[in-house]
């Protein structure tokens, strides 16, 4: 399946974005969402951008504030997976122009719809940012 | 269409929320905005308002993100999917795929919203749709909409042609049946040119070769080429600004082309060797000072490690992954690991030129690359470095962090043990490993390190004065101080008085007193603990036999004991006290060395174990309990004994007749350390055979005179005491009955005849039935099969299913293989506890499976004949 979800996290350890590939009840994710945060917020930048949790990896980046997870089978390529978190900011940085926190707060649903077009069931789909956004700036346009 | 309805302009009150949820100083704040959110949101879904909708699950959305429950907005999100216009649908879908699950039954009623979605003339909402169907669709729904996404593939769009690609993996994924419907297009897509609808397609392949072998071979005879081209496009294709990742075209279609190449050239020598010169070319060609590079080489190395690549081009991954080992960056160095695991099944050699590094990274400062580098050091011991890798590993052991040495004590254990031939060097590393995490050490190492003790009589001499400089310097690793304890009980003299050293031994002194210092220190310290405390209690029992002069201090310890709560250590204090007071002339006997251990089946105890921890531990819960209660005696003998041994005990002046000390082997364990304490809670509840034979083998001093004629007279006719009762029960419970009023009579036995639950042309399968006094839900079966056929039958197998309501254990069977025509059985215990007893009769399904001549039989059946009251 490759991804399992899509974690945004702030230094606080507040939940900003959340997307399951697979089904998790309430309490798993929220048990789920305590320990990886706690286990990667306190790492420290020599440290790799990998951690094993449970069955499955978590390859994560810290841009600024913000802390991006991304759980993955242990079969998949984690590099790939850094340049995937990175290609997600840049397609944020080129619609919300330099995007912050509160960016993806008040529009929380946008950035939803972007990754639902790179993402899919936990497979990536599309990887040009043109094409990730075409439909969000058609809907923007004709409202 | 209309697109001029934005849910998100249409108010501010989404914002005004995150705005309250922001300005929230507790948590306790923040759950009373949600609450009051939540409350208008119900409001609004009970007055049906149509104008907030969107909105509403908007702000649902954010709520569940924020881990609150939202369910009551699912039927929301239905209406929206139904609504016709863009927008609407567009929350609504994404509203279903957050909130929902696929094992939701709301699920099903969207499901023909979908399908008319899916034939939308707007490009658009196929696309919402078939996204949807592609993040939570359910089996069902993949075959009741396959068709309409089977079409879809086939469509001019590039968007929809690569959703349709991506639902389609879900769907064989859920319904691998239909992975033969997929494969033709799939393999024709593979011709297009737009990144999204390849990059979707290639995964599709890989799915389906994952679902069914038929795709595999269609795949690898009509894909191979075209992914071919595709890397060779995507690799030489010129700056292509919307794709590319620091000078690199698209390396997300890299890296899954090459899995695919990787899942197609497994096995399979005709599709490796298409692919031999592109991987050649992307090996070398890739630039490896980004990261974007080194995730195309990374995926490279594993494709050429899985599929039947020359050597010149192994040659090539091998030195990528030499250069990556020594990169600076943590995250390559992570990746290498990774790799060299793989490596290790084509080329050991090559990896074994790293182990210096690798041991290198096993104390890198980052938990996560440690981790790796252990487990690659695990596989790479073999005989001619095991010594220097333990040796780096255990003095790591002593620097290493809190979280770490579990994980690298459980390793050095199984390493030591893998390669124990050399007793000597085995014994000093695990004393190295008690002595530093001893609190680390699983139950099953210590125990097979004191199995092994026990079988090297020229070296238990040198064990004890280890353990017991061990113990003096560092008496709270918990395993070590019980390794310790047993041997000083048993091999207490060899410790006083030097016996047996080795040359490279230095001699100790240590007096008898300060052998029993040590216990007693022991004893004292670890007042947490009860086993431990037990161990010490038995081994200070055994000093009193070895050096008497220490007895009455010795007895003045354990009586300290006596008005302990903790019921075991009580109950042996006051035992051990009586053997010190009472028992002198038996004493020396009764606390005889242990025999030496079976290592043999100690092992392959052991190995049933790891297999079925919860029957094994189970299974022998009579023994346990009786097991703590064995360790004074040091010799148990086999089942008819315990008679005449009460006979011998009973008459206090009697000489005793521990002859040739014989073990039952099985017990051994429990015997030997009286570890069964876990189990004492259960069993002590159900007086078993055991625990009253050995109850009355202790107790018996007490009141010999009840005792001796009662038994003189049972035993002048123990066939008659053996016909009273119901067949099937064994003889020892017939016997004692006679001994220990207390027991009850196992008349409630006659209650239940035996049935034959199952009959077959080929098998007969009866079961006798026992039940505990006083515990009438539960239920020990015998089942016994017969052969009815003249050919043996192998590879017996015999499972059993109950309703929720009852519970079932089953023990192993007597054997796997069926004697023919009733020439012998297969005899299997099982125990039921019926929850709902006196309610619910018992019902068994049970299931048979075994082979006649090789060929494989199955049979099935139900068993409703049970007795009543079971």
């Amino acid at each position: 399946m490759g991804i399992r979800f899509v974690l945004l996290v702030n230094k606080q350890g507040q939940t900003r974005l959340a997307q399951y590939y697979e089904h998790l009840s309430l309490d798993e994710r929220r048990a789920l969402e305590g320990e990886i945060v706690r286990k990667c917020l306190a790492r420290t930048d020599q440290q790799c951008s990998f951690v094993e949790h449970r069955n499955y990896k978590v390859v994560y980046r810290r841009y600024a504030s913000l802390f991006f997870l991304v759980g993955v089978d242990n079969d998949e390529n984690e590099l790939a997976i850094l340049e995937f978190i990175h290609l997600l900011v840049e397609t944020m940085d080129r619609h919300f122009g330099n995007v912050c926190e509160l960016d993806i707060m008040f529009h929380l649903e946008k950035v939803h719809f972007m990754l639902e077009e790179m993402v899919m069931n936990g497979c990536i789909v599309e990887t040009s940012k043109q094409n990730i956004l075409a439909p969000i700036q058609l809907m923007e346009k004709t409202s | 269409m209309d697109l001029s309805l934005n849910p998100f302009s249409s108010g501010t009150r989404l914002r005004d929320m995150i705005r309250a949820i922001r300005a929230s100083k507790t948590a306790a704040e923040e759950r009373a905005v949600v609450r009051r959110e939540c409350a208008a949101i119900r409001a609004a879904i009970s007055d049906n308002d149509q104008d907030y909708r969107h909105r509403n699950m908007a702000k649902l959305m954010f709520i569940h993100m924020l881990g609150y429950p939202t369910h009551f907005g699912q039927m929301e999100c239905l209406k929206l999917i139904a609504a016709s216009g863009f927008p609407e649908k567009r929350i609504g879908y994404l509203g279903l795929t957050l909130l929902l699950d696929e094992r939701q039954e709301v699920l099903m009623l969207v499901t023909n919203s979908l399908k008319q979605d899916l034939n939308h003339s707007n490009q658009f909402i196929v696309g919402l749709a078939l996204c949807a169907l592609g993040n939570i669709c359910s089996a069902e729904m993949a075959r009741d909409l396959a068709p309409e996404v089977e079409r879809l593939l086939q469509t001019r769009d590039p968007n929809t042609k690569k959703k349709a690609a991506l639902c389609s993996i879900r769907i064989v994924r859920k319904v691998p049946d239909l992975a033969e419907n997929f494969m033709g297009s799939a393999a024709s897509l593979l011709k297009e040119k737009h990144h999204g609808v390849l990059i979707s397609v290639v995964q599709l392949c890989t799915e389906l070769c994952k679902a069914s072998r038929e795709a595999l071979e269609y795949l690898r005879k009509h894909s191979v080429e075209g992914l071919v081209r595709i890397l060779r496009d995507v690799s030489n294709s010129s700056y292509a600004p919307e794709y590319d990742i620091a000078g690199i075209t698209d390396p997300f279609l890299h890296i899954r082309v090459l899995r695919l190449m990787r899942t197609l050239g497994q096995g399979d020598a005709d599709c490796s060797e298409h692919v031999n010169d592109i991987l050649a070319q992307v090996a070398t060609k890739t630039e490896s000072n980004k990261n974007a590079g080194n995730a195309i080489l990374y995926e490279c190395v594993e494709t050429i490690m899985g599929i039947e690549a020359t050597s010149g081009l192994r040659v090539l991954a091998i030195n990528i992954l030499g250069r990556f080992l020594s990169n600076r960056d943590n995250n390559i160095r992570y990746v290498a690991l990774n790799m060299l695991m793989k490596a290790m099944a084509v080329d050991t050699l090559a990896v074994q030129r790293h182990r210096v590094t690798i041991l290198e990274c096993v104390k890198d400062a980052d938990v996560s690359i440690r981790k790796r580098a252990l487990e690659l050091v695990y596989l790479l011991v073999n005989d001619t470095n095991v010594k220097p890798l333990t040796k780096e590993l255990v003095d790591y052991l002593e620097v290493s962090d809190d979280d770490f040495k579990e994980d690298l004590t459980a390793k050095i254990c199984s390493i030591v043990e893998k390669f124990s031939q050399d007793k000597l060097w085995y014994l000093d590393q695990m004393f190295k490993v008690l002595t530093l995490t001893g609190n680390f050490v699983k139950d099953d190492v210590w125990h097979a390190l004191i199995v092994l003790i026990s079988n090297a009589p020229e070296l238990q001499g040198y064990s004890v004065r280890s353990l017991y400089k061990a113990l003096q310097a560092s008496g709270t690793q918990e395993s070590l101080v019980r390794v310790a304890v047993w041997c000083i009980g048993e091999y207490g003299e060899m410790l006083v008085n030097n016996i047996s050293m080795l040359d490279v031994e230095e001699p100790i002194t240590v007096t008898e007193s300060e052998a029993v210092d040590a216990l007693e220190l022991a004893l004292k310290r670890y007042s947490v603990d009860v086993t431990t405390r037990a161990m010490c209690l038995v081994a200070l029992l055994k000093l009193s036999s070895r050096f008497p002069q220490t007895s009455k201090r010795i007895q003045a310890i354990v009586v300290q004991n006596k008005g302990n709560t903790v019921l075991e250590l009580q109950q042996r204090s006051i035992e051990f006290n009586s053997i010190i007071q009472r028992h002198q002339s038996i004493k020396s006997s009764l606390l005889e060395r242990m025999p030496v251990l079976d290592e043999a089946s100690y092992l392959l105890k052991r190995a049933a174990s790891s297999q079925a921890t919860v029957s094994l531990t189970k299974s022998a819960p009579s023994a346990a309990s009786g097991g703590s209660l064995k360790v004074p005696n040091g010799a148990v003998k086999p089942p008819p004994a315990p008679l005449a041994d009460l006979l011998d005990l009973s008459s206090d002046d009697a000489p005793v007749t521990t002859s040739a000390p014989s073990t039952a082997p099985n017990d051994f364990l429990q015997d030997l350390l009286g570890i069964g304490l876990i189990d004492t809670s259960t069993a002590g509840g159900a007086p078993s055979a055991s625990t009253d034979i050995l109850m009355d083998l202790l107790s018996i001093g007490s009141y010999p005179v009840q005792n001796g004629p009662l038994a003189t007279s049972n035993i002048s006719s123990p066939g008659q005491a053996v016909t009273k009762h119901a067949p099937g029960t064994p003889q020892v419970i017939d016997l004692l009955d006679g001994l220990s009023p207390s027991t009850p009579l196992p008349d409630v036995n006659a209650a239940y005849p035996s049935i034959t639950a199952f009959q077959s042309a080929t098998l007969k399968m009866t079961f006798n039935f026992k039940k505990q006094p006083g515990k009438p839900q539960e239920t020990t079966m015998h089942a016994s099969f017969t052969n009815l056929t003249s050919v043996t039958l192998t590879n017996f197998m015999f499972q059993a299913a109950v309703p929720k309501f009852i519970q079932l254990r089953l023990d192993p069977a007597s054997s796997s293989t069926l004697p023919a025509s009733g020439n012998g059985s297969i005899t299997q215990s099982l125990s039921v506890t019926n929850n709902q007893h006196g309610q619910k009769p018992l019902a068994m399904r049970i299931r048979i499976s075994y082979k006649v001549n090789g060929e494989e039989r199955l049979e099935q059946g139900q068993i409703s004949n049970f007795p009543a009251g079971l």
